[in-house]
């Protein structure tokens, strides 16, 4: 009879093999045309360059990442603040309803994101229901036009992946020992004070793990700007494609590319290192990081 | 948690109302519309279905629609198969590394744009010509690991003690994966699988990338994108309506069966 691991190792085969030929080596093959020169009609010239990973920090193509991570930056911020707090209201619902509470608030998560993104251009352009909503309590000036701008991406990405940090905070918060929170006010200490230094420190992991998502999923999108920004506004994502599909310059949307993992794996690190350090003291004492 | 004193339950039920219409209002305002005779955001004329009629004479739809109902099937019963399998092995090892775990977790956090542009200069190197294959192909990349990912999280409470049980008893590997191992994780390979489905039929960007040139391998997500692009038509409201639909119908399923599982 086979050994266990023999046995898992034929079992994990197929999958793997899938994923390296159709995911790890067209990645590499990405990587290594960063590398390489654009041919002049469009191709691509195999003389090796460091080019393409220099143009990334041309103070125009770096002003594209920075407004992209600030863009994704607020709108993480903003969805984990909203999504604390319904987390946090679900959490505190009697719990036969908190079931009930979270799918609805987790559903539209899994409707097409197209679809969601369209929403928003009919709720926000210029003949739309905001502007109905406003003529009809009175407005009757220049229609505003919201539709097109940054808020309106920063609203699109928001309402994209608010479900999931509720999901990523309801975790930790109903975990929560409620005697900690007793104890805390038993002591004497308010109810800002116990939320501040008992509640909070111990649901960070949850919103950081929630947070971090959302910031990687925002500065490399696509659909969103594309959509709510209108034609010219440009996140990473869109330069990228652009590269491919319009410019034609593979290699220098190769280094974009990796330029945008590179981005995403320090994140995704530095939250991992966050959480080490964090699970120490703040699981013990809930205090002393804020003082 | 009913202690809390009557201001703090007052704010956070609020805060619940305000989020849940946040979530739904936009698209609820689509669903209505699509009803809407006139089809214009501006006014409601009626009650009517004839944009729903329109869409099923809109011969362009249903063929993208007949595309993106291959592409989902076909790549969600690889994926499948594939995911499940990578599943039962990785949970098998009492330890595996971390290498094995960041390669079956990175087709869920890669960003779409990359696994699309890599997967087309990859496809393009190989001189494939590009269709509904190729989607196939890139498909099952991040089905298979959403379904290995549900299928391992069943998995996580198994005994595999009664594998050995049955191995004992001389069962062959074959006869304990069908009557011991397989009755266990149904639940989670169908729930898997009807998220998979799900993914596949609403995702867009790697598609349009590995559709190769030419309509004939237009998806729907790809259909809608363009129809977006040209401008707000009465019609993208009612197909809205239709592929929402059916996404949150396959979801409840998948929950419903999920949480079957977690009952027993």
């Amino acid at each position: 009879m086979r050994s266990v691991p023999s046995r898992s190792s034929l079992l994990m085969a197929p999958a793997l093999v899938w994923l390296t030929a159709l995911m790890v080596v067209p990645c590499a093959l990405v990587l290594a045309l960063a590398f390489f020169r654009r041919g002049i009609y469009g191709g691509i010239d195999y003389t090796f360059t460091l080019e393409n990973f220099g143009l990334v920090f041309d103070p125009l193509y770096a002003g594209i990442f920075l407004k992209s991570a600030r863009i994704a930056g607020t709108a993480t911020l903003i969805a984990a603040v909203i999504g604390y707090a319904a987390a946090y209201a679900i959490s505190a619902a009697p719990r036969r309803w908190q079931p009930v509470f979270l799918f609805f608030a987790v559903l539209p998560f899994w409707s097409n994101y197209l679809i969601r993104t369209y929403a928003w251009i009919v709720l926000l352009n210029r003949e739309g229901l905001i502007t109905q909503l406003l003529r009809w309590l009175g407005y009757t000036g220049e229609p505003p036009s919201m539709l097109y701008t940054e808020g309106a991406v920063i609203a699109g990405l928001v309402y994209n992946y608010l479900p999931f940090v509720i999901l990523a905070c309801y975790a930790p918060l109903s975990r929560l020992n409620p005697e900690l929170a007793e104890a805390s006010r038993d002591l004497g200490a308010s109810a800002a004070t116990t939320f501040r230094r008992v509640i909070l420190p111990l649901t960070v992991p949850g919103i950081a793990a929630g947070a971090v998502f959302v910031f990687v999923l925002s500065i490399g999108n696509f659909v969103t700007p594309a959509l709510l920004g209108g034609g010219r506004f440009q996140m990473i994502g869109n330069l990228v494609y652009d590269q491919f599909l319009t410019a034609n310059d593979w290699p220098f949307g190769a280094a974009l590319a990796m330029a945008l993992i590179a981005i995403m794996l320090l994140v995704l690190m530095a939250q991992a290192l966050a959480a080490d350090r964090a699970s120490g003291p703040a699981m013990q004492a809930g205090g002393g990081a804020d003082g | 948690m009913a202690e809390r004193p009557p201001a703090t339950r007052r704010t956070l039920w609020l805060v619940l109302s305000l989020v849940l219409a946040f979530l739904y209002i936009p698209i609820a305002v689509l669903v209505a519309l699509s009803f809407n005779e006139g089809g214009l955001p501006t006014a409601w004329s009626g009650f009517s279905l004839k944009w729903y009629a329109s869409l099923a004479n809109n011969s362009a739809i249903l063929s993208a629609a007949l595309n993106t109902l291959i592409v989902a099937l076909v790549s969600t019963a690889i994926a499948t198969l594939l995911g499940t399998l990578l599943a039962i092995g990785v949970e098998m090892r009492r330890q595996y590394g971390k290498g094995l775990e960041a390669l079956i977790f990175a087709p869920m956090i890669i960003p779409d744009i990359v696994l699309a542009i890599a997967l087309l200069s990859f496809f393009s190197m190989l001189n494939l010509t590009m269709g509904l294959h190729t989607i196939i192909l890139a498909h099952v990349v991040f089905n298979l690991a959403f379904v290995c990912s549900v299928v391992r999280a069943r998995l996580k409470t198994f005994d595999w003690s009664i594998v050995e049980a049955s191995a004992d008893l001389g069962a062959c590997a074959l006869t304990t994966f069908r009557r011991v191992t397989l009755p266990v994780i149904a639940p989670a390979v169908i729930a898997g699988a009807l998220l998979a489905f799900t993914l596949s039929v609403d995702e867009f960007i790697i598609a349009f990338f590995t559709a190769g040139a030419g309509r004939a391998s237009t998806t729907l997500p790809m259909q809608i994108y363009a129809m977006i692009r040209f401008g707000i038509t009465p019609e993208i409201n009612a197909l809205a309506t239709i592929v929402m639909a059916v996404s949150i119908t396959a979801l409840t399923l998948s929950q419903r069966l999920n949480r079957g599982m977690i009952g027993q």
